[in-house]
């Protein structure tokens, strides 16, 4: 049996997951230590389905909590960043372009040292070990206890920084070394300043993951713990402890992933209608389609894959304001306040929620409360609510051709049954908790990045040659050989270069 | 007139307007600006006119993919390093700088450079657009010499080129920049101030500046930016003729690599209609159709903008489920020529539509 957890800002989630179906979920308020909440949504689950932990066979967890401390800046450390780039990049220093606050207190030190390769894999400068080891030996004086290694094209060859990371751990005892190859794509400016966010983010994801551990020990649960990631699958706790920026954007595609999981279906538009936004993704394959546009972080552009995702200003606690015959609705929301401020609940503000319940597409809180409103009125607000919907699914649709739509969060009641565009609208039992269910039945993966000339060994060759090589890696974490699909290929030809060189990416997924 | 930073964010965006989909992305050349300029440094820019007749002016460009660009980023040296070359080449310093094209990351290519050498920069360019080759350049058209060329990379390697033709110098740069890495800056079309006067695009950069900040300045107020945008291209000296050819969202994209280039078809549905424009790319966008009717064709400007934001969205980031308008824009008069069209028209690119006029093609009125 599969336990899922899903940390959020308000609740911790937690489901329990056997072969296709969900057995039972809990949810429970987050706690600022984060293992209690967990500790408390474990116990609620394994309660209500009277199962113990020995039941279980794999915990995932999925938290966007080291995103928040980041933004928050919380506990954050200074870091020392080597870079293996000969001169290239000299004119852009690291963390160019970022909040002034965060680059004072993040900035230890910097190398601009010799190394890096061509687009081709040649080299661009020699690897130079004298320097790095003196490099090293400054940032031991320092006392500086984390390290961001960033090589020019190490998505494409990570011999440079994996030598670097072995020499500055020879010479700087306990030291935490991030290096820029494990997360992710071509494109070094955003690449370097997700390796110094990750860099400085070590010791509260040490911290947290280690507090983690200790509760599922203390709850007597030995299964081992995963992680979830921003692409939807997962990696070992241990490995999240040294690479926590990668579960940055875990929230929206934990959820898509559970949408997936809890309908059966593999290709459709995933709503998930929250307090003040609805959230829409488009699910390929069984996972979240990726955005194309650098994601900002803090205000710090970098490279994460995260899921393409347009968020509109409609949600349960939408407020909607009647000026004349044109009603006003949003952007502004009251949020968590919903179960005061509503009418619904006693309270004085017109919401969304008070008008769908008006309307009698869903019942809940006390309809009496609820004002009337002039003739005519509610039915154009849900126009305007089915405008927003309709308007959101077709902006996500790739084809002219209906798609299924699957809703989930709280407020997925405002979202008309019939939408233009929608082959069916579904809500699955457990949408509430789709979060700790995607985090549940996440796969493992395994990605590759190069730059490659089709001129060599051909198109279909070359293409065959990077699903294996992503294989490998998905394999090398834990993935079942034998049930390794490859679920994107995304393929971009060179512009303005002689010959067909194309950038590649392959992704490949697998049961643990 | 100086440009600060608001200045050369507002460029950027404009360059990437007049670079009809091709270019490249100016994030790291701001960001490197920035880090060089500081928050109140500026570049200054001149008129082409107050240019002495025996002025050296060089014009200034990077040559390479702009995929590689992003990842090996610049030194800061290479542009620098080029000038003092042709300079000594040249026997002379050089008086001012300028862009070989204004589409494009390249629009802000003479920025650095003009910091680095303390010279300013004409406000003129080479090509009024994007173009992918650099034979497609008004200097070409008017029988100047490519040559001497200089092409630096990152690492100090520096290339002359001395070549007996301008295609051979293009097919010369665009080898050796692969060697070097598909990342180089390139100096080419040395001029005399007087060259520069009678043959250079005038007024590109700020056209370019006008077009970025209406956008910018629109959205700031809450205002239609696609109504600033037109204003701003009426009031341009290059590009007044100007208009939304098509309104949708992009239903199919395919692609394929041909003889070395990165050609494509992008379709493009109407809202609440079964109109469809085709638009056929080859790193930028060449020819415009609406059901089968030609409505552009290069060296006419065609330009794939978000429809809310109208922010440029180069061919290399096109995606299905897009909305967007198509707005086209003429191209520079000069560029119009037979003599220029030969060089730079769509048999330039085998494409066999004959050119027409855009404003002929649209019925705008008030054409050029």
């Amino acid at each position: 049996m599969r336990l899922g957890i899903d940390v959020g800002g308000t609740n911790t989630d937690a489901v329990l997951v056997s072969g296709n179906s969900v057995v039972a979920c809990a949810k429970r308020p987050t706690t600022a230590d984060v293992s209690s909440g967990i500790v408390n949504a474990i116990r609620g689950v394994l309660d209500a389905a009277s199962v113990t932990p020995s039941a279980l066979s794999r915990v995932t967890l999925g938290t966007t909590h080291f995103a928040n401390a980041f933004v928050e800046r919380n506990d954050l450390l200074e870091v020392a960043v080597i870079r293996l780039a000969g001169h290239a990049a000299e004119a852009i220093p690291p963390m160019s372009g970022w909040p002034k606050d965060l680059r004072q207190s993040i900035t230890g030190v910097s190398f601009q040292l010799s190394g890096g390769y061509e687009f081709d894999g040649r080299e661009n400068t020699p690897f130079d070990e004298a320097a790095i080891r003196n490099a090293a030996l400054s940032i031991r004086a320092k006392g500086i206890q984390t390290v961001a290694i960033s090589c020019v094209f190490a998505p494409i060859r990570r011999d440079m920084e994996e030598r670097a990371a072995a020499i500055v751990r020879e010479e700087v005892p306990g030291v935490a070394v991030t290096t820029s190859a494990n997360l992710g794509r071509i494109g070094f400016l955003e690449r370097e300043n997700a390796t110094i966010i990750n860099a400085s983010l070590v010791r509260i994801a040490s911290k947290i993951m280690r507090s983690i551990d200790a509760a599922l020990q203390a709850l007597g649960i030995v299964a081992p713990c995963y992680v979830t990631q921003n692409d939807g699958t997962v990696a070992t706790a241990q490995f999240v402890t040294g690479f926590p920026v990668l579960t940055f954007g875990s929230g929206p595609t934990n959820s898509m992933r559970g949408a997936a999981f809890l309908t059966g279906l593999e290709d459709a538009i995933v709503m998930d209608v929250g307090g003040t936004t609805t959230d829409i993704g488009a699910l390929v394959n069984g996972f979240p389609r990726e955005s194309s546009i650098a994601v900002e972080i803090g205000g710090i552009r970098t490279n994460f894959r995260m899921p393409d995702i347009l968020s509109v200003g409609l949600g349960g606690g939408t407020r909607i304001r009647l000026n004349g015959t044109a009603p006003a609705i949003g952007p502004d929301s009251v949020g968590y306040r919903l179960l005061e401020d509503a009418y619904l609940f006693g309270g004085s503000t017109l919401t969304a929620s008070d008008i769908a319940v008006k309307a009698g597409l869903a019942s809940f809180g006390d309809v009496a409360r609820v004002p009337d409103l002039p003739a005519g009125m509610l039915d154009e607000i849900l126009r305007r609510f089915r405008q927003t919907f309709e308007d959101g699914l077709d902006r996500l649709k790739t084809s002219s051709a209906d798609i299924p739509v699957i809703l989930v969060g709280g407020g997925s009641i405002l979202v008309p049954k019939n939408l233009k565009g929608a082959l069916q609208v579904v809500t699955p039992e457990y949408a509430a908790v789709a979060n700790a269910v995607g985090a549940a039945v996440a796969q493992v993966g395994g990605e590759v990045d190069r730059i490659v000339s089709y001129e060599k060994d051909g198109r279909d060759a070359t293409l065959r040659e990077l699903e294996r090589v992503a294989s490998e890696r998905a394999v090398a974490a834990g993935a079942d050989p034998k049930s390794i699909r490859v679920v994107d290929v995304d393929e971009t030809y060179l512009a303005y270069m002689p010959g067909t060189h194309a950038q590649v990416r392959v992704k490949v997924v697998g049961e643990l | 007139m100086r440009l600060g930073m608001t200045d050369l964010y507002d460029l950027a965006r404009g360059c990437a307007f007049l670079g009809s989909g091709g270019g490249g992305d100016p994030h790291s050349s701001l960001i490197e600006l920035e880090e060089a300029l500081g928050p109140s440094g500026s570049v200054e820019l001149i008129d082409v006119d107050s240019l002495a007749d025996d002025a050296f002016v060089a014009p200034c460009g990077w040559i390479g993919a702009p995929t590689v660009s992003a990842e090996k980023l610049p030194s800061g040296d290479e542009a620098i390093r080029g000038l003092r070359k042709l300079e000594s080449i040249m026997g002379r310093r050089a008086d001012a700088v300028f862009p070989i094209e204004i589409g494009g990351s390249n629009g802000l290519a003479p920025m650095l450079l003009a910091i680095r050498a303390g010279v300013p920069v004409v406000d003129v360019d080479g090509m009024g657009r994007a173009f992918p080759e650099s034979q497609m350049v008004i200097f070409n058209v008017a029988g100047l010499k490519a040559s001497p060329a200089v092409l630096t990379d990152d690492k100090g390697n520096c290339v002359v080129i001395d070549s007996a033709d301008n295609v051979t110098e293009e097919r010369i740069a665009r080898a050796v920049s692969v060697v070097l890495g598909a990342s180089c800056h390139l100096m080419e079309y040395p001029l005399t101030g007087r060259q520069a006067k009678t043959t250079a695009l005038r007024g590109t950069l700020s056209d370019a500046l006008a077009i970025g900040r209406s956008i910018r300045i629109s959205r700031e107020s809450g205002k239609d930016p696609f109504a600033a945008l037109f204003e701003a291209l009426r009031a341009s000296r290059q590009f007044s003729s100007a208009g939304v050819l098509f309104d949708g969202k992009i239903v199919d994209l395919h692609r394929e690599t041909r003889d070395g280039f990165s050609l494509g078809r992008a379709t493009i549905q109407a809202f609440g209609g079964n109109s469809r424009l085709e638009i056929e790319f080859k790193n930028e966008n060449l020819v415009a159709r609406v059901d089968g009717m030609v409505r552009a064709v290069v060296p006419d400007l065609i330009t794939i903008v978000d429809r809310e934001t109208a922010e440029s969205i180069v061919t290399e980031r096109l995606k299905y489920g897009q909305r967007v308008k198509v707005v086209g824009a003429s191209a520079p008069r000069a560029l119009r020529t037979p003599a220029a069209l030969a060089i730079l028209g769509p048999q330039a690119f085998g494409i066999q539509t004959p050119y027409e006029c855009i404003e002929l093609l649209n019925h705008w009125e008030g054409g050029a």
